[in-house]
């Protein structure tokens, strides 16, 4: 069963990559927008972290009937649930100040706004 | 009985109240409704400390569901004082909200304010009262998310800024706080803490655990501003209508340190987290360069309100300092000084609250001659400003002199000398402000101003005057301090 386990370890590769992409675009990029994207993969990756560790190989879903003898842990999918709601949350406040700075500043661009914020 | 009901109480009559501030609008009826949920949180809140006191742990199953199964919200006497500390910073700061939110924002949203400061009120006490890893992780972000709404309200346009930086760095920490309980579920299958603390300590330390811990540990840092977290904490403050300043500087940070305990002592315990770990090493020396970095930056403020706040991160540093020495008397200043530190910046604050209240800027070139134009206010700050540099007959000695014993109890006598040389480092910045308001003349152009009205200057003194007599009576927060400490040990078991 070589193929299933490297089919395991496959999401936790993605998980690492798409946390390592999301956090490298929070830091690097200057621009807000870009910024709140970036937080977004960031915490995608998490969301698959978790729906990862809640399967179970061969498993089913938590459903109980006739000949369901093994199924996956739907505990960890209901928390991300959870998680997935504060994500959105968070996206949108993030893009409603985002609006509010384009408004104060004209500009989403942090050097921009610190040139301003320097001047002023 | 209803005193049966008082944890779930405790959070939900705050969370419920938020919604209705937001229905009635007026500016005065959302004032009221904030000011009762907030003076009933502190009576819940007192009265689960007498409880814990007499009868030990509180365990409450929400909604009837049995712990490990459903959330729990346990009760132990550090989490008590700690929610006794937010709630009554909450019940002090929203008086003195009402004159100061008027005079700082529209009228027309002063309901939001009242709904978001709800909100986060709500939250912080949630996250201290739960049981449950991932519940706290719910409450956490719910408590953030209403504190960047509550900084973004600032006058000033920075305040959007700084609102969003705090709102991209908490995210993150929030986020590493999940992948780590989301890997100690993944090692242990539970999510309760006293079971995740039973089945962490049958098993063998694995990578799973330790990368747990470190997710964790540099989450929780990122929430409680440990340097070098703390980038988001200096203009999140500084730009914040005063009311919030007071309230966060007061309660968010101290929550976060609150965390840090529970997860170090209660959930991994003493010898994972510094035995097998060497944390005790990196937050010694994290915590001693906060200390003397913040406080040497806080010198060069301008901006009066900034300078509290470089002053917070290396507060901050002490209270880390003190879980550093992992020793009953490190523990006891930590919890001592998170109650300590409350009543000084609180206060501290709610004065330049009023200052700004009256002369509309927090710079210290405007504040020459404050000590005779504002003597009540200035007064106030002076006291809160002794208390930071750890003088005899304040609150800041009590917590300092419990953190040079925990150095040396640790045999650490060079960070004894450190605590005392960085409180130097507080005495030049305090008195750069006194010099200024006592010192120099009241410039000829100044218009006339009186002390701004008893609404906003009695919160201001129950803080001072608190943080002067639990100096001189300590018998309450020493004694609490003592029994957590010994508890977070696991000698009190």
């Amino acid at each position: 069963m070589q193929s299933h386990i490297a089919v395991g370890l496959y999401n936790y590769w993605i998980v690492v990559f798409l946390m390592m992409a999301g956090f490298y675009i929070v830091v690097a990029q200057g621009n807000f927008i870009k910024k709140i994207v970036g937080l977004n993969v960031f915490q995608a990756s998490v969301f698959l972290l978790y729906i990862t560790l809640g399967k179970v190989r061969d498993g089913t879903a938590p459903i109980i009937g006739e000949g369901i003898q093994i199924y996956s842990n739907p505990l960890p999918h209901v928390l991300i649930l959870t998680a997935i709601v504060v994500g959105v949350a968070t996206t949108a406040l993030g893009l409603a100040l985002v609006v509010r700075i384009n408004e104060a500043y004209g500009s989403i661009e942090e050097d921009e706004i610190h040139k301003q914020d320097s001047e002023s | 009985m209803i005193a049966d009901h008082f944890p779930a109480l405790q959070i939900v009559i705050p969370l419920l109240c938020a919604p209705v501030c937001m229905l009635v609008r007026h500016k005065d009826w959302s004032w009221s409704v904030a000011l009762i949920a907030s003076w009933a949180s502190l009576a819940i809140s007192w009265e689960l400390l007498l409880q814990v006191q007499a009868s030990g742990v509180i365990s409450y199953k929400l909604g009837n569901w049995a712990p490990p199964f459903g959330i729990e919200y346990r009760i132990d006497l550090i989490n008590a004082f700690v929610l006794l500390i937010v709630s009554a910073i909450g019940a002090v700061v929203i008086p003195f909200a009402r004159e100061s939110v008027r005079h700082e924002f529209g009228l027309n949203r002063v309901y939001f304010f009242y709904t978001s400061y709800l909100l986060c009120l709500a939250g912080l006490l949630g996250v201290t009262i739960t049981g449950d890893a991932f519940n706290l992780f719910v409450f956490l972000e719910i408590s953030s998310l209403s504190s960047y709404v509550l900084i973004a309200l600032g006058r000033n346009r920075r305040a959007l800024v700084a609102a969003f930086q705090y709102l991209v760095m908490g995210t993150i920490g929030a986020t590493f706080i999940v992948i780590g309980i989301g890997l100690l579920y993944a090692e242990t299958g539970t999510l309760n803490m006293a079971d995740l603390a039973k089945r962490l300590a049958a098993e063998p330390t694995s990578r799973t655990i330790g990368a747990a811990f470190g997710f964790l540990v540099v989450g929780i840092s990122l929430k409680l501003a440990l340097f070098p977290l703390h980038l988001w904490l200096p203009n999140a403050y500084a730009y914040a209508p005063s009311m919030v300043s007071a309230f966060l500087a007061a309660t968010a940070t101290k929550v976060a340190v609150y965390v840090l305990l529970r997860f170090l002592f209660t959930i991994f315990d003493v010898e994972l987290s510094f035995g097998e770990m060497p944390l005790d090493t990196i937050l010694l020396v994290l915590s001693v360069i906060a200390m003397f970095a913040a406080s040497a930056v806080a010198i060069y403020q301008n901006n009066l309100k900034r300078m509290l706040a470089y002053s917070s991160i290396a507060q901050i540093g002490y209270m880390v300092l003190g879980i550093s020495f992992a020793n009953v008397n490190g523990l006891m200043a930590c919890i001592l000084h998170l109650f300590n530190h409350a009543l000084m910046k609180g206060g501290m604050f709610l004065a330049l609250g009023c200052i700004f209240y009256r002369i509309s800027s927090v710079r210290l070139d405007s504040m020459a001659g404050m000590g005779r134009r504002m003597p009540l206010t200035a007064a106030a700050f002076l006291i809160g400003g002794l208390g930071l540099i750890g003088v005899p007959l304040t609150v800041g000695f009590i917590s300092k002199w419990y953190l040079v014993l925990g150095a040396i109890d640790r045999g650490w006598w060079p960070v004894a000398v450190l605590i005392l040389l960085s409180s130097l480092l507080a005495v030049v910045y305090v008195w750069r402000v006194v010099e200024v308001m006592y010192m120099r003349p009241v410039p000829d152009d100044a218009p006339e101003i009186e002390e701004v009205p008893p609404s906003m200057l009695i919160p201001t003194w129950i803080l001072i005057g608190a943080s002067v007599y639990f100096a001189i009576d300590t018998e309450l927060t020493v004694g609490v301090a003592n029994q957590a400490a010994n508890f977070l040990l696991g000698n009190g078991r």
